[in-house]
């Protein structure tokens, strides 16, 4: 399906104009994610947060993400969380790769969590890659005492303690790791109380 | 209650003598004979046909549905029935599932737990959907019942752990207790340690939208001293390691979600696990399954001869695992997954799950272009022919023919609900490119008995006119991106007997379809309109016309009063109703009809 061509039915959406698509010869890209002005409304955005675009003019190819709509599809919004979170979970083989900052690095690295088995591993690489002490974690304390603290942004956004959930719950939920000096970390070791 | 009243029976005395009517038996009798009736629609009916049976029947109703908790007043629907026990009330719009809804809306359960904690001590069950339920409106459900069973809260928000503790502290014979899809506040999972020793009632334990990780030592000593346990839903939380020991515990348990289905490979917890499924002789349905390895997957298979119900929507797994679980389950009767079971995964549930009534196929990736997996209308096309006994679909897909849709009317004229969403909107045939309305239109055609239709890809209006001409069983309906002009829309008010709920979003329909049909509109629970071509001059006349409409237009933009009757409303909302308009909205809510200054003094006298 390489072209698609659309007659204009819709008379009452005056901007949903003929779209004519062409993709490469062989390609088999699928229809481009062009969301036009839906209805003839005379106003601007009809949902806070979110646009809908009118784009006849997109390039021929047509990116892998679509401009989302609201409400489109119609899944819930539990369903779409969970599935986002298991992007970094490559079960095919191809490496877990997440961005690693450290606070007063100048340049970030990337790691392949796949290759590590345990928190301890984690911490043992982590401390390998960026030259720091990291130390023990334990439940009530968290790291105190070691000069630098790992955490990590989950899948709901939020920056999290690393060791405090089981590790395949991390493996699943990490979506990039970052190594905070202790002295800004204060108030993350009390957060699970 | 489906029907509204008519006014004259709603001020009926209700102090009055029920023995000194001239019933031609004693109403002992007659309550009798409506202990037997149990639907709601009957029920109603039946309080229609005379004076002394609408006061016999009121007071022997046991339960209530009401599905539009604004169609009528708390108050008065108690004061009717003081006997009952189980209520049911529904709040906000369908499609505030999908966000198109604002916050603040409405849908407040407070009202409603007021009256019932006034007048009705003996109240056993609440069930409720997509209503906001705060922690106060617990508390008092909490304290003012002492024959307590059941709390569903199905899609519901504004309450948190503590309120959920209050419940488990203070019920003593609760017996379900199921938070289904709702949006807790979760600050801790302390509040299941609030059910104290003496508590060994409970039946269904629904907790799998929670996030926080429970006492694991509390819940396993809750499962063991609750031997009626049936349902038990974990969240993810749960150790998938531990598993075993809630299992061994409960072998008698009926229907079982698990929590995050991944453990670090070991011998030891495989085996635990598969010995513990195999003890559970009873159970019929699965589900949970977030964060699959595959690998533990076997251990369950033990389970699968005997399951009915099955729920993998969460399990990202791929094909062929899926596959092998699903064709180990003869007797599988509702199957939910992610479309990486691909069409070769549904080929083979057709041959494999002959019993199957319900199938919903959900995208694992809905945002992005191209399809990711191999799933397309062949799929379904193909379990609508080995399954037989299929009734109700929800599938999602990137491509659609109207010759798939033919074939699958022609194969199951035995469906009752089909929801079909192609993800991108207004996709035509993708063989032809035309629109896909004789597709759908051989669906309303073979499938006389059809309830509920939802409709996605390119549509003209001529898809309405089918739907119009054939679709009498329907029910409720929801259209997105489809139809050229108001014809389209008058369609479907005109033609659809059964219609009770119609949802529409993006449609170029507006005025005159609407102003054509507003008698068809008090037939109905609801009709909502978003982003389609209504106008504002049009929302009024329309409350002018029909005074026991609702009108109501949601326009988060700005004061609505000073713009020009001809712009178009953001959304709109219309619904029949027994208690005029309400007062509980926001700001950017209006009630077509109200006078603004009288809206705000009701505002400040309402407590």
């Amino acid at each position: 399906m390489d072209h698609q061509k659309r007659s204009t039915l819709d008379l009452f959406n005056t901007d949903l104009a003929t779209e004519l698509r062409l993709g490469l010869p062989g390609s088999t890209n699928d229809q481009p994610e062009i969301k036009s002005n839906l209805s003839g409304n005379k106003r601007t955005s009809s949902e806070s947060g979110s646009s809908i675009c009118t784009d006849e003019n997109d390039s021929t190819f047509s990116p892998p993400m679509k401009e989302q709509v609201v409400g489109w599809p119609p899944v819930r919004s539990y369903r779409k969380n969970i599935l986002q979170e298991k992007k970094p979970t490559c079960e095919t083989g191809s490496g877990m790769y997440v961005k690693v900052s450290m606070d007063g690095a100048p340049y970030l690295r990337k790691m392949d969590l796949k290759i590590y088995k345990s928190y301890e591993e984690l911490i043992e690489g982590l401390q390998e890659m960026f030259k720091c002490i990291i130390g023990l974690y334990s439940e009530k304390e968290g790291y105190n005492g070691s000069q630098h603290v790992p955490t990590y942004e989950d899948k709901d956004g939020d920056w999290m303690l690393v060791g405090d959930v089981p590790w395949n719950m991390f493996i699943s939920s990490c979506k990039r790791l970052r190594i905070m000096k202790s002295c800004e970390a204060t108030g993350l070791g009390t957060y699970c109380v | 209650m489906n029907a509204p009243m008519p006014p004259q029976q709603q001020v009926t005395n209700l102090d009055v003598n029920v023995s000194s009517m001239g019933s031609s038996f004693p109403e002992e009798v007659l309550e009798h004979v409506l202990s037997f009736i149990t639907s709601h629609t009957d029920r109603n009916i039946v309080s229609l046909v005379c004076k002394s049976w609408y006061d016999i029947e009121r007071w022997c109703r046991r339960r209530i549905f009401v599905g539009n908790c604004y169609a009528v007043s708390p108050a008065i629907v108690i004061r009717r029935f003081p006997e009952v026990r189980s209520v049911e009330v529904k709040g906000k719009p369908h499609f505030a599932d999908f966000n198109l809804v604002p916050d603040g809306w409405g849908g407040y359960f407070y009202p409603w737990i007021c009256e019932m904690a006034k007048a009705c001590p003996w109240l056993e069950e609440i069930r409720l959907k997509r209503m906001v339920v705060t922690d106060e409106c617990l508390e008092l459900i909490a304290k003012s019942f002492k024959n307590f069973k059941v709390l569903v809260l199905s899609s519901c928000e504004g309450f948190s752990t503590d309120g959920l503790a209050a419940i488990a502290a203070n019920c003593r014979d609760l017996r379900e207790l199921d938070l289904r899809e709702s949006d807790v506040e979760d600050l801790s999972g302390r509040w299941l340690s609030h059910f104290p020793n003496s508590c060994t009632s409970l039946q269904s334990l629904n907790i799998s939208c929670l996030s926080s990780e429970i006492s694991f030592s509390v819940l396993q000593h809750l499962i063991a001293r609750s031997p009626n346990l049936k349902t038990l839903r974990l969240n993810r939380a749960v150790p998938l390691e531990k598993l075993y020991t809630l299992l061994h515990r409960a072998p008698q348990l009926v229907e079982l979600g698990t929590g995050a289905y991944s453990a670090e490979i070991r011998s030891d917890v495989y085996t635990n696990l598969t010995d513990a499924f195999s003890r559970c002789k009873e159970l019929k349905g699965l589900s949970g399954f977030w964060d699959v390895v595959p690998s533990y997957l076997p251990a369950l298979y033990s389970v699968c001869s005997r399951l009915t119900s099955l729920n993998l929507s969460y399990a990202t797994i791929q094909s062929p695992d899926v596959t092998k679980i699903i064709t180990l389950c003869p007797n599988l009767q509702s199957l939910s997954v992610l479309d990486y079971i691909e069409d070769t995964g549904l080929n083979a549930v057709s041959l494999s799950c002959k019993d199957l009534r319900e199938l919903r196929v959900f995208p694992s990736d809905p945002f992005v272009a191209d399809a990711n997996v191999s799933l397309t209308e062949q799929g379904l096309v193909d379990v609508s022919e080995g399954c037989t006994k299929l009734q109700s679909v929800l599938y999602f897909c990137r491509q659609m023919s109207n010759s798939a849709l033919s074939s699958i009317a022609k194969n199951r004229p035995n469906l009752t609900c089909f929801r079909l969403c192609i993800l991108e909107p207004r996709a035509p045939d993708y063989l032809t490119f035309e629109p896909l309305d004789s597709g759908f239109g051989a669906i309303v055609d073979h499938c006389k008995q059809l309830q509920r239709l939802s409709l996605s890809g390119l549509l003209t209006d001529r898809v309405f006119e089918y739907i119009g001409k054939r679709a009498k069983k329907l029910e409720m309906l929801s259209i997105a991106f489809a139809g050229d002009t108001d014809l389209g829309l008058h369609h479907v008010l005109s033609g659809c007997d059964s219609l009770r709920k119609l949802e529409i979003r993006d449609c170029p329909f507006g005025d005159k379809a609407l102003l054509a049909n507003v008698s068809k509109l008090e037939t109905m629970r609801s009709l909502w309109m978003s982003s389609c071509s209504v106008s504002l001059g049009a929302c009024k006349r329309l409350s002018q016309k029909m005074p026991r409409l609702n009108v109501e237009v949601i326009d988060e933009q700005g004061d609505l009063d000073s713009r020009p009757d001809s712009c178009h409303v953001e959304k709109l909302y219309v619904y029949r109703s027994v208690a005029g308009p309400r007062f509980d909205m926001p700001s950017f809510i209006r009630t077509m009809g109200q006078n603004p200054a009288y809206r705000r003094k009701k505002k400040k006298a309402d407590p």
